[in-house]
């Protein structure tokens, strides 16, 4: 498999405090990497150390010439008059937004001149999609892309990134909480909790030994029914 | 007569748009009151000036400057909110500045006067309000990037906290040319509340922005025509003439909002 980013013994520890440690991975190039952890874990601290934004130890290495998108888990919009528009644009940004909310499945007639506080919480999700988008990365940042929005919502907002992911050739990192859409909408999964408790292909997840290496005890099957209704 | 009344408005319009624009960004940073405050750190500088007789506002300036970089280096070193160091520099200057100050100047430096105003003051008025809203536009939208996520902003490349340095010393040097029109004490209503009222009418950065220069500019000039027609000291009339256009847009923005 050719390798689009190399980590290895990767260690963030500010003030002598770890937040990651013994970190070590690879991402093959067009797969999507699910992160698992609790709170806590380190798993915004991983995107941040990825994108270059912390100090660090340990090597992180893109091995061709990547361009990133990143979807942050929190925004703060409610108090800013921005627009749609305004705001995909507030770069130079290499493509039209109507395009690009058409991209996300919006309805950019409805959406560009709306303010992006008033937007609902799955609308402002794609809207933030469409703005790591906008400038045609090959990987993509997405730190829980489906925060904010209501259940019914999140799975066709991962059908979405799929379908852009294929018909793109890109790279998706995807901090997650859901197991159900690692199974989906993923190949491999890192989960962690400062270190790596468990990486391997997605699929994996389902089995006993896999969850007890992540959480320390099996998931509720009762709830892993529901959510796979 | 009539020429110092053409300076005094001409100087009222620059430092009212000016102090409008960039107050928009204070405004959204939830740092209004950080603007006001950061005013009175100027006092000691122009006690200074009146002291050692030279131009008081250049040191309200000097003074404004260097407590910025200061709150801005301290802020980072100790992450001790923003606001809770204007407030102690605040203080700190007041105080000071109260002391030393003489008292025959005290008045017009804590609520200015514009009747004193010469051609270089308001050539100066101009350059630094076009300078400050002309560098203020470069960085506008970076700003406002980092306000929505600052990790958004720094995996852009954007350098928040020289940017946000940069901001500071632009607000002070408007805050400094503002002194001399509504004085240490009024001047952050210019930077707080054509801003607010700006964002009652907007839904987008445009609007707000623009909004935020023509009611600063609007309120200044009339706070000053007002203040010379009644012979009211302008400071007070300024901050009058911007509350009206504050209530008039609570009132439009409740209307707007029945009509939706």
């Amino acid at each position: 498999m050719e390798y689009i980013l190399e980590v290895a013994d990767l260690a963030v520890q500010p003030q002598n405090q770890p937040l990651l440690d013994h970190i070590s991975f690879k991402v093959g190039k067009g797969t999507t990497l699910a992160i698992l952890g609790p709170n806590g874990a380190g798993k915004s601290v991983l995107f941040r150390a990825l994108l270059g934004l912390l100090p660090h130890t340990g090597t992180i290495k893109w091995t061709e010439k990547v361009k990133i998108g990143y979807v942050p888990q929190n925004v703060s919009v409610s108090d800013i008059p921005i627009s749609v528009k305004e705001f995909l644009t507030i770069e130079n940004a290499k493509n039209d937004p109507e395009d690009m909310l058409r991209l996300v499945k919006l309805d950019s007639e409805k959406v560009l001149k709306k303010r992006l506080g008033f937007l609902s919480g799955g609308e402002l999700r794609r809207v933030l999609i469409a703005w790591a988008l906008i400038n045609e990365p090959n990987v993509l940042l997405l730190d829980e892309p489906t925060n904010g929005v209501d259940v019914g919502s999140e799975e066709p907002i991962f059908l979405m990134l799929d379908g852009i992911r294929k018909a793109r050739k890109m790279t998706i990192l995807l901090i997650t909480h859901d197991i159900h859409i690692v199974q989906e909408y993923s190949d491999f999964l890192l989960a962690i909790n400062k270190c790596i408790t468990y990486f391997g292909k997605s699929e994996e997840i389902a089995k006993l030994e896999t969850q007890r290496a992540i959480y320390g005890e099996p998931v509720c099957v009762e709830t892993m029914e529901r959510k796979e209704d | 007569m009539i020429e110092t009344i053409i300076l005094s408005l001409m100087v009222s319009i620059f430092v009212g748009i000016s102090a409008g624009y960039l107050g928009s960004l204070m405004v959204l940073e939830k740092m209004a009151l950080v603007g006001d405050a950061l005013s009175h750190v100027a006092l000691p500088g122009l006690a200074i000036g009146y002291l050692f007789n030279f131009n008081p506002f250049l040191g309200g300036f000097a003074f404004l400057f260097v407590s910025a970089a200061i709150i801005w280096h301290v802020q980072r070193v100790t992450r001790i909110s923003f606001e809770a160091l204007v407030a102690a520099a605040f203080t700190l200057a007041l105080a000071a500045g109260i002391i030393i100050i003489p008292e025959t100047e005290l008045l017009e430096a804590l609520f200015g006067d514009i009747t004193s105003v010469t051609i270089m003051d308001a050539v100066a008025a101009a350059i630094v309000s076009v300078i400050a809203v002309f560098l203020t536009r470069l960085i506008y939208r970076k700003l406002v990037l980092a306000m929505i996520s600052e990790d958004l902003a720094v995996s852009k490349g954007i350098d928040v906290a020289k940017t946000n340095l940069l901001y500071l010393l632009l607000v002070s040097a408007v805050v400094a040319i503002g002194i001399k029109i509504v004085g240490t004490l009024l001047v952050g209503f210019l930077v707080v509340v054509p801003a607010i009222a700006a964002k009652n009418l907007s839904s987008d950065m445009f609007r707000y922005a623009s909004l935020s220069m023509v009611f600063g500019g609007i309120s200044a000039f009339l706070g000053v025509a007002s203040a010379g027609y009644l012979d009211l000291p302008p400071g007070p009339m300024v901050v009058f003439s911007g509350i009206v256009i504050f209530a008039i847009t609570i009132v439009a923005n409740w209307r707007l909002k029945l009509t939706a």
